[in-house]
């Protein structure tokens, strides 16, 4: 080998020199002692901007694939389902649910809190991945974005539904009525609601405005009249002149600014709801950063679940690279360890702090009746994610794939440990009980994942899944300093990207 | 692993013609400007520092995403979008603090949980949320108004190689008629001069 792979950057140019001059290396050796001294771009093959607009426009724009109708049928049935519980649950009453006494949350807030900390990636890798410069997030905003919105759509069925008499729902809001009632705003239910319904719209200002030089684009490209009036009006007259950009890019810059304290408070307030009782398990000052680092995980592993099929089936692994599902398993490795971490001073905290309400709590947790709740929960949240310590995994989407099933399945599970079993267990042993879900929770859930899905498809079909503008701008000869990096080569042409050894870079 | 086809075909060019160094309008059509290709960024950008050195002051940079680094090429200012988003959340923390005092206080004074009418502490969660949606509205609404958008129809996209490749791979720069030191000879050769290809001048109002 003609390169010291655990070198630094200027050994490794060392390296590459004294193979280029020695005859004894080959010239494939030589070609990859040099590959390792180059990045792994961003888009790989060398794409060229007009390929990234074909390609992506070449989604919506083609003839729409067989399998999307029949994915869309299947999904938009089972989302029917959603909305003929919600008429059975108003018609009847939410006792069609299996929530009872001392369970008075149960599957409906467990859903809603899942929901909406699998909305949280998305915001995390638009907002905080922006303002660090992470370049690499701009081939996956955009596609996380929509799933953002399609997951905090699904969540806020729940909250409106439990309630119970529905069409008083409007009460949340502070408006004047004839009974001079106004809502109580130190309780933090009703945090939650500014707080779900700023998230929701800041989230689609900002989705929006990221979308629309993309939708211009396709404007630009659009044959027929309807397409042409559609995008048109959506793309609100965009022309891309640099005047434009420059309110455009202090306009996203903003966004991410605001989006980034947002994104870290929607949870907490989501776990203020807990926090703030005096419920043993609930009444922890933990819970804040606990929840969002749970929600950031359960959502990169949803954005995996989508983007990996829909990579594969629109072969778009130049644009979403093994790079990206790369460093995106590093996420989730680092989140779950997090959450593993706190699972467990959980644990030391309610034994150290020697409270025996918070004592109890944890122990029937662990070994009460619904302990395989929480054992699930451990093993797909703490256990399963260790696997992305080893490169191989992380970098084959197959593998990927299977993985984050874990974090999608234990963060529900999650979810109902801290709400289900924790009620089942109240201060007076008087006051115990169990939970059985009721059809109408199970159908009601399944529900919304075949409404969550529908959304994702109608999106995939008809907006451009990936940021065009931005990946454009992230490619190397975008930098208006770019002169070709290798010797001997054009300036303003790119590097070799394909290892000829066909093998992983940066090894 | 990846799929295969190759970097698509450049668009063909309309013919090059020896440039015209007058606009050919029909009777009662107004030109609205002269705009050039240049073929990558980096000569867009050089392109760009030389006709803010020439001081053109009614001219903008097309392309299809945003250029780091063009604002100082071009000589254009910082965005002030920021002094609406400012407004915004000043207007959100005000809106939140009334929203919740006037109730809780003078409209509907409870006690709850034993705490003060005006608990500040409780109501910083709302106050935080109400400031970041008016802002977003600001910086949003602020964006749009500086841009003066939406705008559906404008004289540039009467120029039909312009609307083909602006937002996809073509880079322009667009020198208005109505800029002071505009003269259709002498600023059409200047870009000519610079580099650009394909310089065209763009009537006012559309060809048909």
């Amino acid at each position: 080998m003609a390169t010291n792979p655990t070198g630094t950057y200027l050994d490794r140019a060392q390296s590459a020199k004294i193979a280029e001059a020695d005859d004894r290396y080959t010239e494939e050796q030589v070609e990859r002692a040099r590959l390792k001294l180059l990045r792994e771009p961003l888009v790989y093959s060398n794409r060229s901007y007009r390929w990234i607009t074909e390609k992506v426009c070449g989604i919506v724009e083609n003839r729409t694939p067989m399998w999307w109708f029949i994915a869309l049928a299947v999904s938009a049935v089972i989302a029917s389902l959603t909305p003929v519980m919600i008429l059975y649950l108003i018609g009847t009453g939410v006792g069609v649910w299996g929530n009872n006494a001392p369970v008075f949350w149960a599957w409906d807030i467990t859903n809603f809190v899942f929901w909406i900390g699998i909305g949280h990636a998305g915001t995390l890798i638009s907002a905080i991945l922006f303002l660090t410069r992470q370049k690499w997030r701009t081939s996956i905003n955009r596609a996380a974005e929509a799933m953002t919105l399609f997951a905090v759509v699904c969540a806020g069925i729940y909250p409106a539904m439990h309630v119970g008499r529905v069409w008083m729902v409007w009460y949340l809001a502070p408006l004047p009525n004839a009974n001079a009632i106004w809502p109580n705003f130190r309780s933090p239910l009703l945090w939650d609601v500014f707080a779900v319904s700023t998230y929701f719209t800041v989230s689609v200002l900002f989705w929006y405005v990221g979308l629309i030089p993309d939708l211009a684009t396709l404007r630009d490209r659009a044959r027929n009249k309807l397409r042409k009036f559609a995008y048109g009006l959506l793309a609100l007259g965009w022309r891309g002149g640099n005047r434009q950009w420059n309110h455009y890019e202090m306009a996203y810059l903003i966004l991410a600014g605001i989006s980034t304290p947002l994104v870290l408070s929607v949870h907490s307030v989501v776990s203020f709801d807990f926090a703030t009782s005096v419920i043993p398990g609930w009444h922890t000052t933990i819970f804040p950063p606990y929840f969002v680092a749970g929600a950031i995980f359960g959502g990169f592993a949803m954005v995996l679940t989508l983007m990996i099929p829909a990579r594969a089936i629109y072969g778009l692994h130049d644009l979403f690279t093994d790079r990206h599902i790369d460093v995106m398993c590093k996420i989730i490795l680092l989140t779950g360890t997090v959450v593993g971490y706190a699972y467990l001073m959980e644990l030391f905290i309610a034994w150290w702090g020697a409270n025996p309400g918070e004592r109890a709590a944890f122990w029937y947790r662990a070994v009460g009746p619904s302990n395989w709740y929480y054992w699930v929960m451990m093993s797909c949240n703490v256990i399963v994610p260790q696997l992305f310590w080893w490169r191989h995994l992380r970098r084959h989407a197959v593998w990927v794939w299977f993985i984050v099933m874990g974090p999608n399945v234990g963060m529900w599970f999650e979810r109902y440990v801290i709400i289900g079993t924790t009620l089942e267990r109240d201060f007076l042993p008087g006051s115990w009980g169990y939970f059985n879900p009721s059809t109408v929770d199970v159908v009601m859930f399944i529900g919304t994942i075949g409404l969550f899905m529908t959304l994702f498809l109608l999106f995939v079909r008809f907006l451009p899944m990936i940021a065009i503008a931005e990946v454009k701008g992230v490619l190397p000869e975008a930098d208006p300093h770019f002169h070709g990096t290798v010797e001997g080569e054009e300036p303003g042409t790119y590097p070799i990207t394909e290892d000829p050894a066909g093998g992983d870079y940066n090894r | 692993m990846s799929p295969t086809q190759p970097n698509p075909p450049e668009k063909t060019p309309p013919p090059q013609e020896p440039v015209a160094r007058e606009a050919n309008l029909r009777p009662g059509q107004r030109l609205y400007a002269v705009g050039a290709e240049f073929s990558s960024v980096q000569d867009v950008y050089h392109a760009a520092e030389k006709c803010r050195d020439k001081g053109f002051l009614r001219w903008d940079v097309h392309s299809p995403f945003p250029i780091h680094g063009l604002n100082e090429a071009m000589g254009v200012g910082k965005s002030w979008v920021s002094a609406l988003s400012l407004g915004g959340a000043a207007t959100g923390l005000t809106t939140a603090v009334l929203l919740q005092t006037i109730p809780s206080v003078f409209v509907y004074p409870m006690v709850v949980q034993g705490k003060p009418y005006f608990s500040l502490e409780a109501f910083v969660p709302i106050m935080f949320e109400l400031t970041i949606l008016l802002t977003a509205f600001g910086t949003v609404g602020g964006m749009l108004l500086f841009n003066l958008l939406p705008r559906l129809n404008h004289p540039v996209f009467n120029w039909e190689y312009f609307n083909q490749k602006c937002n996809d791979d073509g880079f322009f720069i667009v020198i208005e008629a109505s800029d002071p030191r505009f003269e259709e000879g002498a600023t059409s050769a200047f870009l000519e001069e610079i580099g650009g290809r394909h310089v065209t001048f763009i009537p006012m109002e559309a060809e048909t």
